[in-house]
């Protein structure tokens, strides 16, 4: 009998709102059906990525600024470790208290158990990613405490009883009038008079919240960074409601994951650069709160801290995958992913929609929870995520080693192997040699034949069936140019060149013409 | 120059007029184009769609068909092709742990390019109507690839070459960096999303009046053509090397088989 000291069995994967309840192509397919969802996306992801482009474009030092970012996520991911010890140093010598929290279920019991101590049943809430990552509103609201969401968009959409959609801009997905019937039917005083104007929606929205503002005992957090070397946490964002929860209340509790951390304040000076620029298109966001344990007799007098894994540490140990934990949550990969634009965030099932989502949810879960295992192949491969990331996480790299893991996690393990097996399987045959892919190309005419008189193959069965649903094939050429070739050449009178072996050189120019 | 051609599968069997004309274009330069007969395919659609085992084999032939002192530079008439050539070779050889592989794979990866990068680069061609007398007559608009675009930073590299060839007449794709909705398997697994990026990509090939749409790879262009077909719209796709290989005394077909045959060729 061995026995066993030290670590955990790894990986310990994440649990909560992380999860594809349906198929990727299935969500997929009924969000395209509405129509008023994909127009108010495709506008707001142009919008959004139009202003980030020309914000970016002024940079000189865009690529060496994004070169800096990953290159201080890479070291923070290389000594977690000792920079979360660092921290938890520093954040407890100025008077805050840290909590550890493995997964969703644990971080919910803290931060309940902390509002519990306060004797308070509400809570006000900046927006936050982990919160949401770990149903933390839910989990409240079952354990008798009300938690407000104090971000506008937010506020739309809990006001809507809906999910956000977007990771930056929740509402996404709902335009002005039906944000305004959102008011008038949820929020209690509402002025029935309400218009779709957005400075009247605003202004209602102010209203509702400056009396949760002004009561709060409590609030809670996410945090954008964490500098180790000061113990200090940072909250970036463009309303000022944040610093409003942030500085208002007598209790401050904050759920991070433990990626979030930098070692040192010089390196915000990176991250202050790409963030805004990244996310909101703007140059500089309009506040910046950053607070450093208690301070007394000013703000928050309780600060806590909940450091939550919830599958980190599980992506931190996939070689390949581990740099989707350098992601700071800007949503520029959404904004320019052309999925995402059609299917909006909904599809992705996950708190983490688009590109990132598509390979963070599997990371955080494992590639076998849930439906989880479809959301790597949610993406046509066309790289424009990865060149928008100010961290510059290879997504497709990612997408593509996730896809292997799905597959390998499926090897040998079904009693009929899919459509899509057998024809790799087949694919891999025929492709691994010029004599095999040969063969294969001498019934090109009967594939002309197939495709009839308009020369077009219109229906195909089985999985090639999702091709011929909005696109012909034309009839293959009576001959490949592996066949033209070798008969050109032979007519030419040189070698034929053996089947799988070396080169056969070009007929003499003489003969070509002769041939065309 | 002793430049390899590598068709790739899909321009080897469903679209040989590709692989000839660049043939033709390499020749008119004054170069031996040799076609190493043991090539197959780069192996890409295997391992975007995870089958990383099944990927070996067909990277190892490439590698076996290429992996010879018998030509100076390969080519090939595809963006997506040549960026699996030099990216992915590697790593597939890696992931099974074949460093003999990886590192052969690499060699043939930075002696292969792609057919604009290679006229370019290396074979100095800056105008297309004067040095290859690319001369074609038509309204067109190119859609550039994102592989090409993305991962072989092509530039405007085609484009430039394109705006060169006599008489054409180019007109400008909006919104032409946004993805077709290919993506290989994608188009299958995820047909639905991959319907609606073709769909507004063919609106935005209408919206240009142009004949038709030419790009760097067979893949994309057999994708807009599928769907432009199946929406019955006239305007149909070429491939870029057709064009470049045009000339006055030559002139590419334009409209591909079915007006060939009945010998009606649009003017």
């Amino acid at each position: 009998m061995t026995t066993f000291l030290g670590m955990p069995a790894l990986p310990a994967f994440g649990s909560g709102n992380l999860f594809a309840g349906e198929s990727f192509p299935k969500a997929a397919h009924r969000e395209l059906g509405n129509a008023q969802l994909r127009a108010n996306l495709g506008h707001a992801t142009h919008t959004i990525r139009d202003k980030r482009q020309a914000v970016v474009s002024e940079l000189p030092d865009w690529e060496q600024l994004r070169d800096a970012g990953s290159a201080i996520k890479e070291s923070v991911m290389a000594r977690l470790p000792e920079l979360l010890e660092e921290f938890e140093a520093n954040f407890t010598a100025r008077g805050g208290v840290i909590h550890w929290a493995r997964d969703a279920r644990e971080a919910n019991e803290i931060v309940a158990g902390l509002v519990r101590e306060t004797g308070e049943t509400e809570v006000v809430k900046v927006k936050s990613m982990a919160t949401q990552e770990i149903g933390l509103n839910e989990y409240l609201e079952e354990q008798g405490i009300e938690a407000f969401e104090t971000d506008l968009a937010e506020l739309i959409v809990q006001l809507d009883h809906d999910k956000p959609s977007h990771i930056l801009v929740p509402a996404i997905h709902k335009n002005r009038t039906e944000i305004r019937d959102i008011f008038l039917r949820e929020m209690p005083g509402a002025d029935p008079a309400l218009t779709d104007d957005p400075p009247v929606l605003a202004m209602a929205a102010r209203e509702h919240l400056r009396r949760k503002f002004l009561t709060a005992k409590v609030a809670v957090s996410g945090a954008n960074f964490a500098l180790a070397d000061s113990g200090t946490l940072a909250v970036v964002e463009s309303e000022g409601n944040g610093r409003m929860c942030l500085t208002l209340p007598e209790t401050l509790i904050t759920v991070m994951g433990i990626e979030k951390l930098l070692p040192t304040w010089q390196d915000l000076e990176v991250f202050m650069q790409l963030l805004p620029r990244s996310s909101t298109g703007e140059r500089m966001n309009p506040y910046t709160s950053l607070w450093t344990g208690v301070t007394e007799g000013d703000g928050p007098q309780n600060v806590h801290l909940v450091l939550l894994d919830n599958g980190r540490s599980a992506a931190l140990a996939d070689e390949m995958g581990r740099s989707a934990l350098h992601c700071i949550r800007c949503s520029a990969c959404m904004n320019v992913c052309p999925v995402y634009e059609r299917t909006g965030g909904h599809a992705y099932g996950s708190t983490y929609p688009g590109p990132i989502g598509a390979i963070l949810s599997p990371l955080l879960t494992g590639i076998q929870a849930e439906e989880n295992n479809s959301l790597p192949y949610a993406s046509s491969l066309c790289g424009a995520c990865y060149d928008a990331c100010p961290v510059k996480i290879n997504i497709p790299d990612i997408l593509v080693h996730l896809r292997s893991v799905d597959v390998d996690s499926k090897r040998g393990t079904k009693k009929v192997p899919s459509q899509m097996d057998l024809g790799m399987k087949a694919a891999s045959w025929a492709l691994s040699s010029g004599r095999n892919l040969g063969l294969v190309e001498k019934g090109l005419p009967l594939g002309r034949l197939a495709a009839g008189r308009d020369k077009k193959i219109k229906k195909l069965p089985g999985i090639a069936g999702g091709w011929t649903q909005s696109r012909d094939i034309p009839a293959p050429p009576a001959q490949s140019f592996r066949d033209w070739w070798a008969k050109e050449h032979r007519d030419a009178g040189g070698s034929p060149g053996t089947p799988d072996g070396g080169p056969s050189s070009t007929p003499s120019p003489e003969t070509k013409e002769a041939q065309q | 120059m002793r430049i390899a051609l590598f068709a790739t599968c899909i321009v080897d069997a469903m679209y040989p007029a590709t692989a000839k004309a660049t043939v033709r274009i390499l020749e008119r330069l004054g170069h031996e184009v040799v076609f190493p007969s043991g090539q197959a395919c780069c192996g890409q659609m295997h391992v975007n769609s995870g089958y990383l085992k099944e990927a070996v084999p067909v990277v190892a032939n490439h590698v076996a068909a290429f992996d010879t002192a018998d030509y100076d530079v390969a080519v090939a008439p595809s963006g997506s092709c040549v960026a699996s050539v030099k990216h992915q070779h590697p790593m597939v050889a890696r992931s099974c742990g074949d460093a003999a592989l990886e590192a052969r794979a690499t060699a043939v990866g930075a002696k292969t390019y792609e057919l604009s990068e290679l006229l370019v680069d290396v074979l100095g061609v800056t105008d297309a109507g004067a040095q290859l007398g690319s001369y074609f007559p038509h309204r067109v608009t190119y859609h550039p690839s994102c592989h090409g675009m993305r991962l072989l930073r092509l530039g405007d590299r085609q484009s430039r070459l394109l705006r060169t060839v006599q008489g054409i007449d180019l007109a400008d794709l909006p919104e032409a960096d946004q993805c077709c909705g290919f993506g290989g398997t994608f188009s299958m697994k995820n047909a639905d999303v991959s319907s609606a990026m073709l769909q507004d990509k063919a609106a935005n090939i209408e919206s240009t009046g142009a004949e038709l749409c030419t790009g760097g790879d067979a893949s994309c262009l057999m994708h807009i053509g599928g769907g432009l077909s199946r929406q019955g719209s006239s305007t149909t796709t070429l491939h870029l090397a057709e064009i470049l290989a045009s000339t006055m005394e030559e002139p590419a077909s334009v409209t591909g088989e079915v007006l060939v045959s009945t010998g009606k060729a649009r003017r």
